[in-house]
């Protein structure tokens, strides 16, 4: 072959290269220039209410947005015909909850279940990112509740002995799309407790998680152990509770069971009397409708 | 002979690199889109919009990060990343195409352009058309286009319980600003 002929071919190539690389290599030095300059968001939708079920999420309500929950747990399943099985009794919690800013909320609540009140505040010290970097979002929680029911017979009961404080961490992962686990150390004080063998700094731990198994719903799970030899004098056990969320808009509606009554953590991580294998389940909802308050720009 | 050859070789070794010194980038731009119903207005606007033109070949690209669009309301923002675009499955929104109408970079003027390529999203392509218009201004090349976008083309599926929040159609509004590179 001669030298000319070798030149041209490689000319050919040359040119042929330069063609093939013109079509969409535009978007492709974009698509590389924009990797290079790729920054670390943050993980969005770990859970989709402020709530597992019973435990609060690390997700908290944006800036100026306000959310009304409303919790609530019929009877127990196993009171009978003349009940209806838990549905002609009800307990409810109202609550609010309020995003000052996009990391700290502010809520309060009331329970028909002792008369409690219930106030606290939520701040989002970490955040999970994408690729890398953060693994998990951490909250911290801090809950204060004050029980009002008439007490005839115990009529030294004032404010401060029914008063009880919650402090809580809640550590959690969105593990894929569809996977989330929460663990959450709670570290317990009451003011008042029946016996001097029952502690009055109790702690506990509770698991949850939800699996998304459509893009707008999906399945929660929640166990609160509490290590024994903390409350003694009242027969106790963990709560454990099952959820099932939907969503649409601006509500998130979740369909409960669960064998605590109580929806306050003071109350229903370390005075659940009831079990599941004897059917004391609470079959319930909770219903959260998110309100923003941010003028219109 | 050999001179000529090596000339030639020269040059197609040359070619690209004019072709992509010509290439204008812009980091900044913006792509905002609306929807206007009487439930619900939405709007949400992306100020990190990666942008390449090439005016000698008239080629035209975008590319945005779909977790960048701001929106009023944090809780629709989380819904459109979440449910609608699926922004962890699909992280980009790209456009590719080509414009008509000649634009001298070297004179300040407004030149009127018909854009047309290939817009993705959600995994989806859709061919789009749409009259622009491009000012070269002080150094600056701004483009400027406003179309029309229906999520249905993109394989969104809106559930009929909102349907009537979000409008058929997204008004959608680019504006580009280059700086002209000598």
């Amino acid at each position: 072959m001669s030298i000319k002929g070798t030149f041209f071919i490689i000319l050919s190539f040359l040119a042929v290269g330069r063609l093939s690389a013109q079509d969409g290599s535009l978007l492709r030095s974009l698509n590389d220039s924009m990797d290079a300059n790729k920054s670390r968001t943050h993980v969005t939708g770990t859970f989709k209410a402020t709530h597992i079920i019973n435990e609060q999420t690390i997700e908290s309500p944006a800036r100026n947005n306000l959310n009304f929950v409303i919790q609530h747990r019929f009877g127990e399943l196993n009171s009978g015909s003349y009940n209806f099985f838990g549905l002609d009794n009800a307990t409810l919690r109202l609550g609010l909850e309020y995003g000052i800013t996009d990391d700290l909320e502010a809520g309060i609540g009331r329970s028909s279940y002792l008369k409690t009140f219930d106030g606290f505040l939520k701040y989002k010290l970490l955040k999970q990112t994408d690729g890398g970097g953060m693994p998990v979002s951490v909250s911290v929680l801090g809950t204060v509740t004050d029980y009002t029911q008439d007490m005839s017979d115990k009529p030294y009961l004032n404010t401060r002995y029914r008063t009880a404080y919650a402090a809580q961490l809640l550590i959690a992962r969105k593990i894929t799309r569809d996977l989330s686990l929460q663990v959450t150390p709670a570290f317990l004080h009451y003011n008042l407790v029946p016996t001097v063998a029952d502690k009055n700094d109790v702690f506990a731990i509770g698991l949850g998680g939800r699996y998304k198994f459509t893009r707008r719903m999906s399945i929660d799970a929640e166990y609160d152990i509490l290590p024994s030899n903390q409350v003694v004098s009242t027969a106790v056990h963990n709560s454990f509770s099952l959820g099932w969320d939907i969503e649409t808009g601006g509500h998130v509606f979740q369909l409960v069971f669960s064998n605590s009554q109580s929806m306050v953590p003071t109350q229903y991580i370390a005075q659940t009397p009831g079990t599941w294998g004897k059917g004391d389940i609470y079959f319930g909802f909770n219903i959260s409708r998110n309100f923003n308050l941010n003028k219109k720009r | 002979m050999n001179r000529l050859i090596l000339a030639i070789i020269g040059l197609a070794l040359i070619c690209p690199s004019i072709a992509h010194s010509q290439r204008l980038n812009a980091r900044n731009g913006f792509i905002g889109f609306y929807s206007k119903t009487a439930l619900e207005d939405i709007k949400a606007e992306n100020n990190q919009v990666f942008a390449v033109i090439e005016p000698s070949t008239k080629k035209i690209a975008f590319s945005v990060l779909l977790k960048g669009f701001v929106f009023v309301k944090e809780l629709m923002q989380e819904h459109f990343n979440e449910n609608y675009v699926e922004s962890d499955k699909y992280p980009k929104s790209t456009f590719s195409g080509s414009y008509t109408g000649d634009v001298d970079l070297s004179k300040d003027g407004v030149y009127k352009v018909m854009v047309k390529g290939d817009l993705n999203l959600h995994n989806a392509t859709h061919p789009v058309e749409t009259p622009a218009t491009l000012t070269v201004k002080n150094g600056h090349l701004i483009g400027v286009a406003e179309f029309k976008a229906r999520p249905e083309d993109y394989n969104i599926s809106i559930p009929s319980l909102v349907r009537d929040k979000i409008d058929k159609e997204m008004t959608v509004k680019v504006n580009i600003d280059w700086a002209i590179t000598k």
